[in-house]
């Protein structure tokens, strides 16, 4: 193999496997630390540059990071990076002076179309730069589903109304209650640029027989939780069967509960372990005694005399061929009766612009789906933009702000008449060294062997009474410090020097997780095979010296590797230090 | 900051027959100087004893006095352990074999513990024929009172102070050959490859096995000028032949594709495999072995490998003709019979 390009920005990203796995590439190492130094408004503040939303997404985030984390691989659990960034937000103090302000005009409008988190994103990182940006939503807030959809039971309003807050009032000017109806009119009116969040607004239907008779105990899931969202719905029958696997059926059924359900089920067509839900959020719903029963796909609805008796189901089994392809076949058992008041069906949604126009130029494909650029976001009409679930259908809300943040660079570019792809700023890095003295690192380079640390979560008697109290209760600052402790800094990188090493294999040596080698060079996949451990992880990178003295390379597979620092520490010549990798993705404006 | 090493280990290691995994082989983290040689013996001793499939409570290990004896606390914790007096290791350990026959005995010890203050006691354990492996771990200097010249210090060496040492220089391992030591090996830190099989071989040899092992010393003895540096040792190393040890006749896979290697079966059925560099090669014969030996010398090289090797020989135990049972085992009935007994030998003599 060729040695290692370490100077590529990516190749020690990638080392840093949450922050690489967040789409917002959040500096998770380095706010965890400043979360076990208890300071907790420079943790918040580095999220908030990052994600914009740290006390929701503390609460609320679907954290790809956690199946990233290193952590997850050398024992059984990783780190609770999610519920760490809570702690920096529930124990954040005032921060108003360290945030940016609304910038001196500079003379370009800018609609939003959708208040949720991509187009919020958008608006915090181009106001600073004195943009004119009107902002719509259809509701009375802004927020998106994060305010229509998640339940206040995982995300009380005033931890959402302070970070929506964060962003209005950096001067934008908020149209709420006005559903866009004709993108030809906002095209119209002078913007010089277009950004489209609105969502993935459609829940789907299920046209089964017996639907139309059933009338009002039928309810979509979105459109349910919204209703219950904004008062409009206060109760529901007693039985009620959720349809679907997914998250919104998590939150529907546990909606449920609280408004007067008594025997709520969750029915999926498909086995359990294919339910697309979160883990957690599985687990969530089965301890407020809500089962979920899988393998039974509905077949009808049952109504007499006008009223929702209950469902009918068929019964599969799931059969894999030899591709691992699925599919669902009766097992022959008869159907099933389950009885219901009322029944909601949470099994998807769909993006739909009845409102754009289809002969501005805007291309939208299958799905409604609109064909953008998955780097700029930009539509085929040059000034619009659309990001978060309206570009590439249902995702998160991290997703979203990930959009919002690329989204922005290119609003300011095609403002400033540059090219989107040329001009596109290029990510910072920065790699400190860390040794303060002999056995001395500026961070707590001891691997501590402690557990996950659970979340205490408030008792179920009194959540299922309201539904407004939070059920989790986050971490207090004594168990923050122990969770953040578990954090292996894989920031902080283990950097190399060739032409230092005197090969006298101290570091193979040490190193706990067998990661270095000291072998002939070759090609990787037999490179991989040669190591003491083999790597067997191809996700993870090699990292291979320029020849030594004795004509072999050094090779390190990055897979399991405590960064420990014991390397480093062991090397009488310092071939092997330790420095800090700080990776930022750029904005268009300086946020901190 | 204290200096601690982790307990995780790579999730893909895996446990030897006897349920061990290599973790189970290690000792205190080291507190010798970064990049010393020594580290590298030690990972090789846990490593041999991983692969052998010992299980750590069989090894009993004994050192002398210096940076070399210190390395027991840092390998084989589950092990027994007895770190001497300076040069007064192998009598311990003779001491501890007679005793107890059952236990697989390994000393270490530095060429200052060797060399000089012990000199007479490595001689005398040659003799004895002491089943034990024996590793010296020479850095041509007393590390551990920083870095005076050794009796392995080679004339015209440099120290690190710039003095060249005007002594001739004792080769322990054509003393040990001289003194008709069953097995001799003379290896590198450095190289593991040839190192691990070695010891691995040693251990099983029932007879006195030892291994000089140049051990370079980082702090004292690694300048310009010394012989026993990483840049010297590996710029006049030369290898007897490459070799693989193989306990039992498990088959293996190496790295290289050799010819056909010549094989010398050990008692227990072990096969210790040769490359042959060189097809005049015999380990097993003595003279041609010493006549290597000083050619290498003469030339400036410093020949490694295996150098001798007796497959069949008497230790101790045999040349004594002791009890089949430890004699830490028998109890007062087995050493005092009585005088029933007593009368049946005078009756034999009578
Ligand atoms: C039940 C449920 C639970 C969820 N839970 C989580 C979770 O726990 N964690 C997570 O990360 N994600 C979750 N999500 C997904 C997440 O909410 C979305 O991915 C995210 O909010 C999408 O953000 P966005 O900015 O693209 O648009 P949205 O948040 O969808 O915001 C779009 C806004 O635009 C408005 N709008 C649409 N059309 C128009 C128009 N023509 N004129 C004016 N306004 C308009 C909409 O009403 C909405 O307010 C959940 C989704 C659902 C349905
Ligand atoms: C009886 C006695 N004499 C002298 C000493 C001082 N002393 C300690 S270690 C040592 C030499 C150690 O050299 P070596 O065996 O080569 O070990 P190294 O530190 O080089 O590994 C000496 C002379 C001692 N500890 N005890
Ligand atoms: S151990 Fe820490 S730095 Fe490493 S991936 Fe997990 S959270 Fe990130
Ligand atoms: S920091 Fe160095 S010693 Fe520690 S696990 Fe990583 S490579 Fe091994
Ligand atoms: S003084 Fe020399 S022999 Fe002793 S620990 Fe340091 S490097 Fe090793
Ligand atoms: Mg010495």
């Amino acid at each position: 193999m060729k040695p290692t390009n370490t100077n590529d920005p990516e190749y020690f990203h990638k080392v840093v496997d949450c922050q690489y796995a967040c789409p917002a590439h959040t500096p998770v190492p380095e706010y965890i630390r400043l979360i076990a130094a208890g300071k907790y408004d420079e943790a918040y503040l580095i999220n908030w540059e990052s994600n914009v939303f740290p006390g929701v997404l503390g609460r609320t985030c679907d954290r790809p990071c956690e199946p990233a984390c290193r952590r997850g691989r050398v024992e059984e659990q990783p780190v609770a990076i999610c519920r760490l960034k809570r702690v920096a937000a529930d124990n954040k103090g005032d921060l108003s002076s360290r945030m940016p302000k609304a910038g001196k005009s500079n003379g370009k409008k800018i609609a939003l179309i959708g208040g949720g988190p991509a187009s919020l994103t958008v608006a915090r990182d181009l106001a600073p730069l004195g943009y004119e940006i009107h902002l719509f939503d259809e509701w009375s807030k802004a927020g998106g589903m994060m305010r229509t959809q998640i339940p206040n039971f995982r995300l009380p309003e005033s931890v959402l109304d302070e970070e929506v807050g964060f962003v209005t009032s950096l001067g934008i000017h908020t149209h709420f209650n006005h559903y866009v109806s004709s993108m030809k009119t906002v095209l119209d009116s002078g913007y010089d640029a277009v950004f489209v969040g609105t969502g993935a607004p459609k829940g789907r239907d299920l046209e089964l027989p017996g639907r139309a008779d059933a009338g009002k105990n039928i309810h979509i899931g979105v459109e349910f939780l919204a209703n219950v969202a904004f008062g409009h719905i206060n109760k529901i029958g007693e039985k009620v069967i959720i349809l679907g696997g997914g998250n919104t059926a998590m939150d529907c059924c546990r909606t449920s509960r609280r408004l007067g359900g008594k025997d709520v089920k969750v029915i999926v067509r498909s086995p359990f372990s294919d339910m697309k839900a979160s883990p957690w959020e599985i687990e969530d719903a089965q301890s407020e005694d809500i089962p979920i029963i899988n393998n039974m796909p509905p077949k009808s609805f049952v109504v007499e005399g006008g009223k929702l008796k209950g469902m009918i189901f068929e019964k599969v089994k799931a059969v894999y061929d030899e591709k691992g392809k699925r599919s669902l076949v009766p097992t022959g058992e008869p159907d099933e009766f389950v009885e219901a008041d009322d029944v909601i069906i949470a099994v998807g949604q769909d993006n739909a612009f009845p409102w754009i126009e289809r002969d501005l130029g805007i291309t939208l494909g299958k799905w409604e789906l609109p064909a953008v650029n998955e780097v700029t976001f930009q539509s085929t009409l040059p000034k619009v933009f659309f990001g978060g679930d309206a570009a590439l259908g249902p995702k998160n809300i991290i997703t979203s702000v990930a959009h919002g943040h690329q989204a922005a660079i290119s609003i300011d570019l095609f403002c400033n008449g540059k090219d989107l792809v040329k001009d596109r700023p290029a990510p910072t890095t920065n790699l400190f060294q860390q040794k303060m003295g002999i056995h001395e690192w500026s961070y707590d380079s001891q691997v501590v062997n402690d557990l996950r640390y659970k979340v205490p979560h408030q008792k179920k008697e009194i959540t299922l009474k309201n539904l407004k109290t939070e059920v989790e209760l986050g971490f207090d600052q004594q168990t923050a410090f122990k969770e953040a402790q578990r954090c292996l800094n894989c920031d902080v990188q283990t950097v190399f020097t060739a032409d230092l090493c005197i090969e006298c294999d101290a570091c193979m040596d040490i190193c706990p997780t067998s990661c270095i080698t000291f072998t002939g060079n070759d090609e990787e996949d037999a490179l991989r095979k040669k190591l003491i451990v083999p790597a067997e992880n191809p996700t993870q990178d090699l990292y291979v010296s320029s020849e030594l003295k004795t004509s072999r390379v050094m090779v390190k597979d990055e897979d399991v590797c405590l960064h420990c620092g014991l390397c480093a520490e062991r090397c009488p010549t310092s071939a092997w230090d330790m420095q800090k990798f700080m990776y930022g993705v750029t904005k268009p404006a300086k946020i901190l | 900051m204290t200096f601690v090493k982790p307990t995780f280990r790579h999730p893909a290691l895996t446990k030897n027959a006897v349920g061990f995994t290599k973790a189970d082989y290690e000792g205190a983290l080291s507190t010798l100087c970064a990049g010393c040689g020594h580290d590298s013996i030690s990972a090789s001793i846990v490593q041999a004893c991983y692969e052998l499939d010992i299980e750590p409570h069989r090894v009993a290990k004994f050192s002398g006095i210096g940076c070399s004896s210190k390395t027991p606390t840092y390998f084989l914790g589950n092990s027994h352990g007895f770190n001497t007096v300076h040069g007064r290791m192998p009598s311990v350990t003779t001491g501890a074999n007679l005793a107890n026959k059952d236990l697989i005995y390994l000393g270490v010890s530095g060429d200052g513990d060797s060399a000089s203050i012990g000199l007479g006691q490595f001689c005398h354990v040659i003799r004895r024929n002491l089943n034990m492996t024996y590793i010296v771990m020479n850095n041509g200097c007393y590390g551990l009172t920083k870095g005076q010249d050794s009796a392995t210090a080679d004339r015209g060496s440099i120290n690190k102070s710039g003095v060249e040492n005007r002594f001739q220089s004792i080769d322990l391992a054509a003393l040990a050959l001289e003194l008709g030591a069953s097995f001799v090996a003379r290896s590198f830190s450095g190289d593991k490859g040839q190192l691990i099989p070695l010891i691995k071989a040693a251990l099983l040899h029932p007879g006195f096995a030892f291994i000089d092992v140049i051990s370079p010393c980082v702090t004292f003895n690694n300048n310009d000028g010394s012989t026993k540096s990483y840049d010297f040792v590996r710029d006049h190393i030369d290898a007897t032949s490459p070799l693989d040890f193989v306990p039992e006749e498990d088959e293996i896979t190496l790295e290289y594709d050799p010819e056909k290697p010549a094989e010398v079966k050990l008692h227990d059925g072990s096969i210790l495999n040769f490359y042959k560099l060189n097809p005049l090669w015999d380990p097993t014969d003595r003279n041609l072995s010493v006549e290597r030996m000083n050619k290498a010398r003469q030339e400036g090289h410093i020949l490694t490998g295996l150098l001798y090797l007796e497959p069949s020989t008497s230790d101790l135990h045999k040349t004594l003709q002791t009890t089949a049972k430890p004699l830490n085992t028998l109890k007062e009935d087995d050493l005092c019979p009585g005088s029933q007994a007593l009368d049946k030998i005078n009756q034999g003599l009578r």
